[in-house]
């Protein structure tokens, strides 16, 4: 099949570095995956590409790289997912991390944040004289989080830490669960007050963009939404996230749909009064273009609430 | 073609233009909408955070009661979208998990067998509806406007919850009625990605930086206006972009436009009708661009 590799290129040893595209012109079979693409190049056309890889399987998590806009890894993306009737596909490397040469990033970003979560057990006490015993479905669970192979891909397309490179992300976040979940760990507390901080599990903007794209299927975000339910039912310090949460619940029971006002106020907290204040001029410019929606008394509940109400009850009973 | 009609909170709140424009454009499409006055919430992904089957037992309420009427629910809110699409594949990947929810059900009078589509109106337009009979129901084209698609996460991702290997138009469906619509579709790195409104009370900073990003991209690939399927992407785009534009010391005045506001001025109604004096980022000088004044 007729295919275009067009590849991002950048060599910091050329006289003025800056990145640039170049394109190859091969013959594929639909079969073959876009590292292959990338490996025919460098060993018949031009041996000055520069890429990372290892397994050719889809295990070392080291070839991960943004195919035709999206992260990926490259030995496990065929030619024909991408381009199905071939022609031209679009070859970066990851996005969120310095690029080092051509589709080779600096993973260092990546490491740094797993590091940040202590991914190692912390039991308590002395260690059993044999091996440790817990419910088999327990450690079944956590087989999906044990999965990653921090290939980085999630990091690349976190809509976040794009926009702020603090903030831990999906594969730190998710290795952070692994460890919450187990039940060998004694850390437990210490962990959620950790990510209960700002930069943590609160900060994911719930985008869904890591669920996508992760070749392992790890679901780094549901990770994070269960974190959270995990730091709520801990009772850590409540925050502007949790209380969002428990507030939106709160007032779905109360009246079925959504009462956006008295969520916001309640959710900044009645005594945070600079945030409070910040938000008066959305409330006037909303009110101007006649677009301030009912609050409080004047915000009715939907005919059946009784039937929300008895539902959230057994619901609640049983959980 | 009757649909069950799923406004979602937003479209009934903050965002009234939206409920209006729509409800201006639908009787020119020939569509029938039975408004679903009894149905809650969908939770928005945040109710889930606390409980996600206390969020599935309510959606499977509003799918029992749609069912009961033997429609089809019609969505206008990419999140309402994303949420139902994940309840409903959760519901009925797992026979169990339904009769486990049914259980809940039962006391209320109701079952859901697990039979209802609900769709986007972005999707009901293209799959349902039709490209021609959509050209038809045009009577303006927008010719010579520059506009940006902005879809949503929710009616982005999961692709499987989506669907988007059985309806493979999904993925560019914004993009494709704007084509029909007639104006120059601007394509954008950010038209997939997050508005930031999920993060606007717990992290500021980074949500405006999201909405400054987004917008001032989109136009420095010379948008005139962005269009969105979502009325929360809506909220922070528009309604924040001034704080945004403020926060990166820049200046951007983007005018954001729900779906059916642009549907509406393609088929001639007026921007009062529409709705448009509602929007926070003035529309008037890309509407004058159309010859219309407001
Ligand atoms: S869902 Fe959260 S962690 Fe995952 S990519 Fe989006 S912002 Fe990042
Ligand atoms: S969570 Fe998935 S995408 Fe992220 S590092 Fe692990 S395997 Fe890669
Ligand atoms: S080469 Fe090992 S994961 Fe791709």
């Amino acid at each position: 099949m007729h295919t275009i590799l067009r590849v991002r290129r950048f060599n910091p040893e050329s006289p003025n570095p800056a990145p640039y595209d170049q394109e190859y012109v091969l013959d594929l079979e639909p079969s073959e995956t876009v590292l292959d693409g990338l490996l025919k190049i460098r060993e018949t056309v031009d041996d000055s590409l520069t890429l990372r890889c290892s397994c050719r399987g889809a295990i070392c998590g080291s070839c991960g790289m943004r195919i035709n806009g999206h992260a990926m890894l490259a030995c496990k993306t065929k030619i024909v997912t991408v381009a199905p009737h071939g022609g031209l596909i679009r070859v970066e490397p990851m996005s969120n991390m310095p690029v080092i040469k051509d589709l080779v990033t600096d993973m260092e970003p990546f490491w740094q944040k797993i590091r940040q979560v202590e991914p190692w057990l912390q039991p308590e006490g002395p260690p059993p004289e044999t091996e440790y015993v817990v419910p088999q479905a327990a450690m079944q669970h956590l087989t999906g989080v044990m999965a990653c192979i921090m290939c980085g891909v999630c990091v690349s397309d976190c809509t976040v830490w794009e926009v702020d490179s603090t903030f831990l992300g999906p594969a730190a976040l998710a290795k952070a669960y692994r460890f919450v979940a187990d039940p060998r760990d004694a850390a437990t507390m210490r962990r959620l007050l950790a990510l209960n901080q700002p930069t943590g599990m609160w900060d994911c903007t719930r985008c869904m963009e890591c669920v996508e794209v992760c070749p392992k299927h790890v679901a780094p975000m549901d990770r994070i939404m269960a974190l959270r339910a995990k730091g709520m039912s801990a009772r850590v310090p409540s925050t502007c996230g949790s209380r969002h949460a428990e507030v939106f619940t709160d007032i779905i029971r109360q009246k079925g749909r959504l009462d956006e006002p008295l969520l916001a106020v309640k959710t900044l907290g009645l005594r945070n009064w600079g945030r409070l204040l910040s938000m008066l001029p959305l409330a006037i410019q909303s009110f101007i273009h006649r677009k301030l929606p009912p609050s409080g008394p004047l915000h009715r509940a939907i005919p059946g609430i009784r039937s929300i109400r008895r539902i959230f009850a057994r619901v609640e009973k049983r959980s | 073609m009757k649909y069950a009609f799923f406004p979602g909170c937003v479209a009934k709140g903050a965002c009234p233009e939206l409920y209006q424009s729509m409800m201006a454009v639908y009787p020119r499409l020939g569509i029938e909408l039975e408004e679903m006055h009894t149905a809650s919430c969908t939770g928005a992904g945040v109710l889930q955070e606390k409980n996600v089957q206390l969020g599935d037992v309510l959606n499977a309420r509003t799918f029992a009661l749609a069912e009961q009427r033997g429609l089809p629910i019609m969505t206008i809110c990419s999140t309402c979208q994303g949420v139902m699409s994940q309840a409903n594949a959760r519901l009925t990947a797992d026979a169990r998990y339904l009769d486990e929810v049914n259980h809940i059900l039962a006391e209320e009078g109701l079952t859901y067998s697990g039979s209802v589509q609900v769709k986007h109106f972005l999707w009901i337009l293209l799959e349902d509806f039709g490209e021609d009979r959509l050209r038809s129901a045009l009577t303006q084209p927008l010719q010579g406007l520059r506009a940006a698609p902005f879809y949503g996460c929710y009616l982005q991702r999961p692709t499987e919850a989506l669907q988007f290997d059985r309806y493979p138009g999904r993925a560019a469906a914004l993009e494709r009625v704007m084509e029909i619509v007639g104006v120059d579709v601007v394509d954008f790195p950010g038209k997939t990605r997050c508005c930031g409104f999920p993060i606007l009370t717990i992290n500021e900073r980074n949500s405006m930086s999201m909405v400054a990003m987004h917008t001032s991209e989109a136009k420095r690939h010379g948008a005139d206006i962005m269009v969105t399927p979502c009325p929360l992407c809506h909220l922070n785009l528009d309604g924040m972009q001034r704080r945004a534009a403020h926060q990166q010391k820049t200046k951007i005045d983007l005018p954001i436009l729900h779906l059916p506001q642009l549907l509406g001025l393609a088929m001639g109604l007026s921007p009062r009708a529409l709705g448009l004096t509602r929007n926070i980022v003035s529309p008037d000088s890309a509407l004058a661009k159309l010859g219309i004044t407001v």
